[in-house]
C-alpha cells in the first residue's frame, strides 16, 4: 500500500475513498432485507375490523374480544362509575392526553373525550406498561388492576397509578346500531 | 495460549506431519496439559470446568429436542392450544426418552445459571476482573447477556401462558423509546419488529427458534475468546497475586483435570436429582397452560435467575426509567474493572470490602425474594409497608455498591498484607526452595 507523500490528494486516494464508499453502500443494499425481512408481512398488514353485538353485556360487565391479536374491554359502565369518570379533574391525571384515535392527537383526556355514548366504554385491553391484560374491577379507582407490574387505571380507563405511562388507547370505533358497534 | 515456549514434542511420524501442518495436537497440549495454573485454586474455581459442562449439555439436549419441536402457534389437534405447545406434550410423552431430555435441557438452564453466578460472585470476591483480566470479565458479562437472552427466548418457545407473557413483557421494554422519541414512535416500531406483527404471535415464535438454536454457539465462540483471554495472564487465584515462578504453579493436567471433574462429578449430582425427583420445581405451573393473548395470569414471574432483574424493574414506578435500571443493572458489571480503586485483589485482605460483598449477595438474594412476590405485596408481618418500599432499598444497594462503595472504599480501606508468594502460603516458608 503506498502513502501519499504529497500535500495534493492523489488519484490513489481518490479510488481508495471511492472503493470504500461503494463497499459500504453495498453492505447496507444487502443488510437491508436481512432487517426488513422481520417486520409484518403484507398479509399481517391487511387488519380487518371486527363487529361487537352489545346486547349481552349486562350493566356493570367488563367483555373481552379479540382486535388485532390484542385483547380489547368493552364495558357497560353503572350511572355512577359514569359519574365517577366525570368527577374527575384532567390537571390530576399522570397522562392528560386523551389517546382516542376518534379524536384529534391532543385532546385533552376528559370523560367527554374518552367516549362516545357514556354507559359503554371501549378501550385497549393492553397496559401501556409492558403490555399485559389489566383485570377489571380491581384496584383504587374501579376500572382495571394490572397485576404484572401495578399499574391502575380508572373507569374510563386512564392511568391513575404507575408503572404505565399513558392512558388506555381507545381504538376506532363507531355504533352501528344502538346495540351493535364496529372497531376498526 | 500459553505461557512460557511450547513443550510439546510429537512422539510419531503421523503426529510430527500434523504438527508441521496445522499443530492442533501442540496447542491442546500447551493449554490442556501442561498450562501453568496456580497451585491454590480452591473449589470455587472449578465452576469454569461445570459452566463448560452445562453449555455441552444444554447444546446437545437443545439439539435433539428441535428434531421435535414445532415452532408454530397456529391453532393445535387440542383446541385452544398451539402445534408448539402439542410438540412439547408430544415430547414429553410419545417420544422415547423425550421427558428426560427435556427435563434435563429446562433444568439444565437453571444449573447453568447456579453456576454461572457463583462464577460472578467468585470473580468479584477474588477481584478477578482487575488488571490485567479486565478484557476476560467483560467477555465474561458478554457471555452472561447472551445465556439471559438464549435463556428467555427457550423459555418463550413451549408457548405456554408463561412463555407467551413474558415473551410480551420483555418485548414491550422497547416500547419505552417512545417516551423519550416523541411523535416518531421509535420504541413501538422496534417492538413491532421484533414480533413481526402487532403483536407477540407466531412470527416471533419462529424467528425466537431460529436465535434460540443460534446463540448457544455464539455462546460457544466468546467462550474461547473468554479462556484466551484468560491464557494470557493465566490464572488469579484466592490470594490475588500474581504467579512469580515455576514454584507457584502446577500443570494444569492432571491436577486441575481431576480436581474439575471431580467437582463436575458433583454438581451432576445436583443436577440428576433435579431431574429426576423434582423435575418441575424450578418451572412455573403456569406454563402448562397453552398461551391465551387474552389473559394474563395473575402473577407473572420470570425464572428464579431473572428474578432480583425484575424486581428493580418494578420497584421504579416510571416505564422508561424502570427499563433503564433493569438494563443498567447489567451494563454495571461492565465498568466494574475500572470503578474498583483498590489494588488489593482479593477480598481476603480486604476487611471493609469483604463486609459490603457479602451484603451484595445477600442483597440479590433479597431482591430475588421481592420479584418473586405479587406487584402489590406487602412485607410478611407489617401490613402497612409495601414491598416494594424495601426492593427500592435493595435497588439503591446494587448501583450503590458498584458505583459508590468500590471507588469509595479502593480508598479508604487499609488491606492486610499479602504474602511474599502463592507457594510460601501454601506450603509454609521452610518448604520452598531459594528462588
Amino acid at each position: 500500500m503506498a502513502t501519499s507523500t504529497t500535500a495534493e490528494p492523489t488519484r490513489r486516494d481518490f479510488l481508495y475513498i471511492a472503493t470504500g464508499a461503494m463497499a459500504a453502500i453495498g453492505a447496507a443494499a444487502v443488510a437491508w432485507p436481512l432487517i426488513d425481512q422481520m417486520n409484518p408481512t403484507a398479509a399481517v398488514l391487511a387488519l380487518a375490523s371486527i363487529e361487537v353485538d352489545l346486547t349481552p353485556i349486562a350493566m356493570g360487565q367488563v367483555i373481552t374480544v379479540v382486535f388485532r391479536g390484542h385483547p380489547l374491554f368493552v364495558r357497560r359502565r353503572t350511572p355512577a362509575e359514569i359519574a365517577q369518570a366525570a368527577a374527575v379533574n384532567v390537571a390530576d391525571l399522570i397522562d392528560p392526553i386523551a389517546r382516542n384515535l376518534n379524536l384529534p392527537d391532543g385532546a385533552p383526556a376528559t370523560a367527554a373525550n374518552r367516549e362516545i355514548k357514556p354507559e359503554w366504554l371501549i378501550v385497549s385491553g393492553v397496559c401501556t406498561h409492558l403490555g399485559c391484560t389489566p383485570t377489571a374491577h380491581e384496584g383504587d379507582f374501579g376500572g382495571w388492576f394490572c397485576h404484572c407490574h401495578g399499574s391502575q387505571y380508572d373507569v374510563a380507563g386512564r392511568v391513575r397509578k404507575g408503572p404505565a405511562p399513558q392512558n388506555l388507547e381507545i381504538p376506532v370505533y363507531s355504533f352501528l346500531s344502538p346495540t351493535r358497534i364496529k372497531v376498526g | 495460549m500459553s505461557s512460557g515456549p511450547s513443550t510439546y514434542v510429537p512422539q510419531s511420524g503421523l503426529t510430527r506431519w500434523l504438527d508441521s501442518r496445522l499443530p492442533l495436537m501442540r496447542f491442546a497440549h500447551d493449554t490442556m496439559l501442561t498450562f501453568p495454573t496456580p497451585r491454590n485454586l480452591n473449589f470455587w474455581y472449578a465452576f469454569g470446568a461445570i459452566l463448560t459442562f452445562c453449555l455441552g449439555v444444554q447444546i446437545v439436549t437443545g439439539v435433539v429436542l428441535a428434531m421435535h419441536y414445532l415452532p408454530s402457534a397456529a391453532v393445535g389437534a387440542v383446541p385452544g392450544s398451539s402445534n408448539a405447545f402439542d410438540s412439547v406434550e408430544n415430547i414429553m410423552r410419545d417420544v422415547n426418552y423425550g421427558w428426560l431430555l427435556r427435563y434435563i435441557h429446562a433444568n439444565g438452564a437453571s444449573m447453568f445459571f447456579l453456576a454461572v453466578y457463583v462464577h460472578m460472585f467468585r470473580g468479584l470476591y477474588y477481584g478477578s476482573y482487575k488488571a490485567p483480566r479486565e478484557i476476560l470479565w467483560i467477555l465474561g458479562v458478554i457471555i452472561y447477556l447472551l445465556m439471559v437472552m438464549t435463556a428467555f427466548m427457550g423459555y418463550v418457545l413451549p408457548w405456554g401462558q408463561m412463555s407467551f407473557w413474558a415473551a410480551t413483557v420483555i418485548t414491550n421494554l422497547f416500547s419505552s423509546l417512545d417516551q423519550v422519541t416523541g411523535g416518531l414512535k421509535v420504541g413501538t416500531h422496534v417492538a413491532t419488529w421484533l414480533w413481526g406483527g402487532f403483536a407477540v404471535g407466531d412470527a416471533t415464535l419462529n424467528r425466537f427458534f431460529s436465535l434460540h438454536y443460534l446463540l448457544p454457539f455464539v455462546i460457544a465462540g466468546v467462550v474461547g475468546l473468554h479462556i484466551w483471554a484468560l491464557h494470557v495472564p493465566g490464572n488469579n487465584n484466592p490470594l490475588g497475586i500474581d504467579v512469580k515462578g515455576p514454584q507457584d504453579t502446577v500443570p494444569f493436567h492432571p491436577y486441575y483435570t481431576s480436581k474439575d471433574a471431580f467437582y463436575v462429578g458433583l454438581f451432576a449430582i445436583l443436577f440428576a436429582f433435579l431431574v429426576f425427583y423434582a423435575p418441575e420445581f424450578v418451572g412455573n405451573p403456569d406454563n402448562n397452560i397453552p398461551a391465551n393473548p387474552v389473559v394474563t395470569p395473575s402473577d407473572i414471574v420470570p425464572e428464579w435467575y431473572l428474578l432480583p432483574f425484575y424486581a428493580m424493574l418494578r420497584s421504579i414506578p416510571q416505564k422508561l426509567i424502570g427499563v433503564l435500571v433493569l438494563g443498567g443493572a447489567i451494563v454495571t458489571l461492565a465498568f466494574i474493572p475500572w470503578l474498583d480503586t483498590s489494588r488489593v485483589r482479593s477480598n481476603r485482605f480486604r476487611p471493609l470490602m469483604k463486609v459490603f460483598f457479602w451484603i451484595f449477595v445477600v442483597d440479590c438474594i433479597f431482591l430475588g425474594y421481592c420479584g418473586s412476590q405479587g406487584a402489590d405485596a406487602v412485607v410478611p408481618g407489617i401490613p402497612g409497608l409495601q414491598l416494594v418500599w424495601l426492593a427500592r432499598l435493595g435497588t439503591a444497594y446494587y448501583y450503590g455498591f458498584f458505583w459508590l462503595l468500590m471507588p469509595i472504599v479502593g480508598l479508604i480501606e487499609q488491606p492486610k498484607p499479602l504474602p511474599d508468594s502463592i507457594a510460601k502460603s501454601v506450603l509454609g516458608a521452610s518448604a520452598v526452595p531459594a528462588e
